[in-house]
């Protein structure tokens, strides 16, 4: 059976780098981007392999913030 | 209207239903057990609520609740309870909330005596919760004032959004008088389009809320508050002058001391003394104009109060801006002072400035 | 595609003032989402209490009262009794609910006040600097209990949740957590059915949320939630307490 095509999508101003996303996602896509801050002065959330989300929303869930927003086909 | 012959505890529930009030949260102590009694009894005849709370303190919390609910609610307490609900009532100034809250006195500090006092005018005029706030004070003579300004207190605490206390003692609790109920003039209320009573996904949400964490929008909403407070002072004051024409003495009494006073100053009267008494009807905004009125011929005042030391005393001082020296009889622990005895206080008062 | 998880309406567009990695964010999405389910956001009214969550005034998209600290219960009974028809719930810490609001927590539950508690229960106290709770465990350090909890000064920690599911009036007592996805939907499964205990009016329903505080445990968000499974977990079950009218 295919895997589900999922895309997320971080509003990444409010993001306080927390990283309990990236514990949260089963197929460990999401990663905090230490190469940059975002305005309040944290890593942000950011997904680079879009390609392998699976749209379980676990980081949606987690999100402390609500800062994720899930899309599944 | 036919009068009819009412215990006071039982009058002030019966004026609060009148007035339109259907909710009432309250703990029982003495002297005013008769308040949650009666009302555990009528409200729900009216499809009211009445709660027997755990405490006093939860008792203010739940007036608060309903108050910001946008409804008509009161509590009731005595001395030590009142003590508990100060918290619970500078929070309710501070939401700009109405409440009424009744006080029937007792002797203090602390447990006390179950009978009357007056020694809870700091705690009512200068309010025992934190910040700056006020609650209107009303303090009736008898049961009938009782009645009237229980009634009135639901208004003018909706048209000021504040909490007004109505506070009256042991006595006034115990005692029966006849007393009508009055059609008195209705205030112009506004619609309660503050309260916390669902926004139906129809308007943004209402908070009822008395912290600013931002000093700036604390500061604010203090000034507001603080007008309200200033017009009550322009237009709230009640007072009664009784024979003040010639009066070599002005007794100061308010409550069921000022009928006593009225007694002594009949007897003082045959002894060819002349005295009159100014009655302040609200402790706060305290009457200071009607000081105005004293006459030349006054030597002397004198506040008389179920006190200790005298708590009012402190307002006549102020209102009296140093004219005239001031005198003081007071009986505490539940002691009631006698018309005899206020009559030789006045008298030594008196010999003492000739 | 379409979207299948979006920020619920029944917050408002202010963004949360709490640390990184603090649950409250998670426990308060959950039940504004529950309350846009059941289709009761326009009749809700909170009751906030003084906490770390006591600008939850801010978030929830409904009518809120601001309470005093632990009084809540007592002013969501004045709420309820005064509009019977509202949805009236209360969202309280540890330290307001099982400290200085014991006693109106009990006696709501005890009259049986047909209103909903969301208790956040992470061991410590939150907004004041990490002082130690009633339910912080044996051995935790706080900063009032700096050697850690000494259970001969202190006694143990208070077990809410089975105190009070030996109340009558108490219709709907259930433990949950929000470490895990999985658990984080199942805590929504029992604020679902606690508001719904109100709905069907049966009494009074609570459901305390076990929960971290990484700021005052000193430890990453990520470690605390580890911290919260390996301590708090074995110590405060997880589960339904009471639910006696079988809400579902």
């Amino acid at each position: 059976m295919a895997k589900a095509k999922g895309k997320v999508t971080f509003d990444e101003a409010r993001c306080k780098g927390c990283g309990i996303c990236v514990t949260a996602c089963p197929v460990g896509i999401i990663k905090l981007d230490t190469s940059r801050i975002n305005v309040k002065g944290y890593h942000p959330a950011t997904v680079d392999e879009m390609d392998k989300c699976i749209g379980c929303a676990n980081c949606a869930t987690m999100c402390p913030d609500v800062i994720i927003s899930v899309e599944r086909e | 209207m036919a009068k009819v012959l009412m215990k006071g505890n039982e009058a002030v529930g019966a004026a609060a239903i009148k007035a339109g009030c259907k909710y009432f949260f309250g703990y029982p102590i003495t002297p005013q057990n008769e308040v949650p009694e009666y009302m555990s009894k009528e409200l729900p005849k009216i499809g009211g609520s009445f709660v027997q709370a755990e405490s006093e303190v939860a008792a203010i919390n739940m007036v608060y609740g309903a108050a910001g609910a946008g409804v008509r609610v009161m509590t009731s307490s005595s001395s030590p309870g009142i003590a508990l609900k100060q918290e619970g009532i500078s929070y309710i100034a501070g939401a700009e909330l109405p409440c009424v809250i009744v006080n029937m006195m007792r002797g203090g500090p602390g447990l006390g005596s179950i009978q009357s006092s007056q020694s809870d005018y700091f705690q009512a005029t200068r309010g025992g919760g934190n910040g700056d706030y006020r609650t209107l004070v009303y303090a009736p003579a008898n049961v009938q004032e009782l009645v009237d300004y229980t009634m009135k207190a639901f208004d003018v605490a909706d048209y000021y959004r504040n909490p007004v206390l109505v506070l009256g003692d042991g006595m006034i609790g115990q005692m029966m008088e006849p007393i009508e109920f009055k059609e008195s003039e209705k205030m112009e209320l506004p619609e309660k389009d503050w309260a916390t009573t669902g926004t139906k996904e129809a308007r943004k949400p209402n908070i009822v809320n008395s912290l600013r964490l931002q000093a700036p929008e604390l500061e604010e909403l203090n000034k507001k508050i603080e007008a309200k407070y200033k017009e009550m002072e322009e237009r709230e004051v009640i007072y009664e002058s009784y024979k003040l024409e010639d009066a070599e003495i002005v007794f100061v009494a308010y409550g069921t001391v000022s009928r006593i006073t009225k007694n002594a100053i009949d007897l003082l009267e045959k002894e060819g003394i002349k005295a009159g008494l100014i009655r302040p009807v609200t402790l706060w905004p305290f009457p200071n104009k009607a000081f105005a009125e004293i006459p030349a011929t006054a030597k002397v005042l004198m506040s008389v109060e179920m006190s200790q030391g005298g708590q009012m005393i402190d307002d006549v001082k102020i209102a009296n801006e140093g004219r005239l020296p001031i005198g003081f009889y007071g009986r505490s622990g539940g002691m009631v002072p006698t018309p005899q005895a206020i009559v030789e206080s006045a008298k030594e008062l008196l010999g003492g400035v000739k | 595609m379409a979207v299948v998880f979006d920020k619920t309406k029944g917050l408002t567009e202010k963004e949360f003032h709490y640390c990184p990695g603090c649950t409250h964010g998670i426990i308060h999405r959950i039940t504004a989402e529950v309350l846009v389910e059941l289709g009761v956001l326009g009749d809700a009214i909170g009751v906030a209490p003084v906490g770390c969550s006591v600008l939850a005034y801010d978030y929830f998209n409904c009518d809120m009262n601001e309470a005093a600290h632990g009084r809540a219960p007592a002013v969501a009974t004045g709420i309820k009794r005064a509009l019977p028809d509202k949805v009236v719930f209360t969202y309280q810490g540890d330290g307001d609910l099982a400290s200085i609001g014991a006693a109106e927590v009990v006696h709501a539950a005890h009259r049986g006040e047909k209103i909903t508690t969301i208790f956040v229960n992470n061991a410590i106290y939150g907004m004041t600097g990490g002082q130690m709770a009633p339910t912080t465990l044996v051995g935790q350090k706080a900063t009032t209990a700096p050697y850690g909890r000494d259970e001969s000064l202190c006694g143990q920690p208070l077990k809410v949740s089975e105190m009070l599911a030996t109340i009558n009036g108490a219709a709907f007592v259930e433990r949950v957590a929000v470490d895990t996805p999985a658990n984080v939907r199942k805590a929504k499964k029992a604020i679902k059915k606690a508001f719904e205990c109100q709905l069907e009016g049966k009494g009074y329903a609570i459901v305390e949320v076990l929960s971290t505080c990484p700021t005052n445990w000193g430890m990453t968000p990520v470690d605390a939630i580890t911290w919260l499974r390996e301590n708090m977990m074995p110590y405060y079950p997880m589960g339904n307490l009471r639910n006696p009218w079988e809400v579902k």
